[in-house]
């Protein structure tokens, strides 16, 4: 139960990281919410993970915070070949 | 060598915790790629006192919590702002000195200023950081410099 | 016994879904980049913070438990390098933050050239 309101709560977070995904003037500001959303979605692994009882979703968060990190670097990277 | 030792045995322990089973395969197998990964990372030359500062665990027992606190003190500051119907923002560009003497200190502090809501670094020089406060009190808190102090003292440098 | 962690553990559920929301409705009204980013990290520090320890207390002192400090420090380290890397990315995308007011005196750190607009063209 509790676990369900924690993901309600992530899952609106989501929503609202998708309109700035979509309204953002700059790519800047859709990089942040793809860094944002890669963040919830480690929360909402982890949750599910709780929900359903499996703890095996937690293996798949580790890597996706670690997969987080490197696709924001290589989106930056991507655009502004000279840094980094 | 100390920190070849210490950064197999940190890995190890990584693969303890993740895997969870201490069958003897399993183990010999995790043993064995430890040493291979941190073997193949020492060729990169990053397992070096710069790269891998262990011995900074020590010193971060009591820097850690005081971070957690400092983080947990602007989130709530940076919350009420973001709630308040007039959103008192006052974004301010500030220059701080970094009086540490190692990368890893100036690092450190780079992180700590971006990790604690409110204020991001923006741009590190040497012994310079640009910050990105959300307020101008926040800013103004920063360039006191009781953060730099600490940092200073967690990178084992004089406390000034 | 059991009753308090429960409690415990869904103030710190509940204060970490809000968090989470309350960061990204920072995202949604701030008003340029540099502002969001502030946002963004009160979702990644507190939200996630928060959150993680309410699971903490549901799971005891297991693997579990461990996996998810795991999880945590990993958040703590990866999300400062990436918002640092993104705000260092518009500043020399020649993006300039709205300001209130300007301590730098026209001095970034790193640039040679001050804060003018040549700055896009060597980037």
């Amino acid at each position: 139960m509790m676990f369900a309101a924690a993901l309600v709560a992530v899952l609106v977070s989501l929503g609202l990281a998708m309109v700035r995904a979509i309204l953002g003037p700059t790519m800047f500001d859709r990089v942040l919410a793809a860094n944002s959303t890669g963040t919830l979605a480690v929360l909402t692994l982890a949750l599910i993970g709780f929900v359903a009882g499996r703890p095996e979703f937690l293996d798949i968060a580790i890597l996706y915070t670690l997969l987080n990190l490197i696709g924001t670097i290589a989106v930056l990277r991507y655009f502004h070949p000279s840094e980094y | 060598m100390l920190y070849f030792a210490s950064a197999v045995a940190v890995t190890y322990a990584f693969w303890l915790v993740l895997s969870g089973h201490f069958t003897p395969t399993l183990m010999i197998i995790g043993a064995v790629s430890s040493v291979a990964v941190v073997a193949l990372a020492s060729r990169m030359a990053v397992i070096d006192r710069e790269g891998h500062p262990i011995y900074l665990l020590v010193r971060a027992t009591w820097y850690w919590p005081w971070l957690i606190w400092q983080i947990i003190k602007s989130g709530l500051d940076v919350s009420r702002i973001i709630l308040s119907p007039s959103l008192p923002i006052s974004p301010t560009l500030i220059n701080v000195k970094a009086s540490q003497k190692t990368v890893v200190g100036v690092v450190t502090y780079a992180n700590s200023i971006t990790l604690t809501p409110g204020t991001v670094s923006v741009e590190v020089e040497d012994d310079e950081i640009t910050v990105h406060a959300i307020t101008r009190d926040g800013a103004m808190d920063l360039a006191g410099g009781d953060m730099d102090r600490k940092v200073t003292r967690f990178e084992g440098g004089a406390p000034a | 016994m059991a009753v308090i962690v429960d409690i415990l553990s869904w103030i710190f559920l509940v204060a970490g879904g809000a968090f989470c929301v309350i960061g990204m409705i920072g995202l949604i009204r701030m008003p340029d980049v540099f502002a969001r980013l502030h946002g963004a990290s009160v979702t990644d520090t507190l939200g996630a913070g928060f959150i993680i320890t309410g699971l903490v207390l549901q799971a005891g002192l297991t693997q579990v438990s461990a996996k998810l400090i795991i999880i945590m420090g990993l958040i703590l380290l990866t999300s400062p390098v990436a918002t640092h890397a993104l705000a260092q990315a518009a500043l020399h995308a020649g993006i300039r933050p709205k300001l209130a007011h300007d301590e730098t005196g026209g001095h970034i750190a790193g640039a040679e050239a001050g804060a003018g607009e040549d700055e896009s063209s060597n980037s």
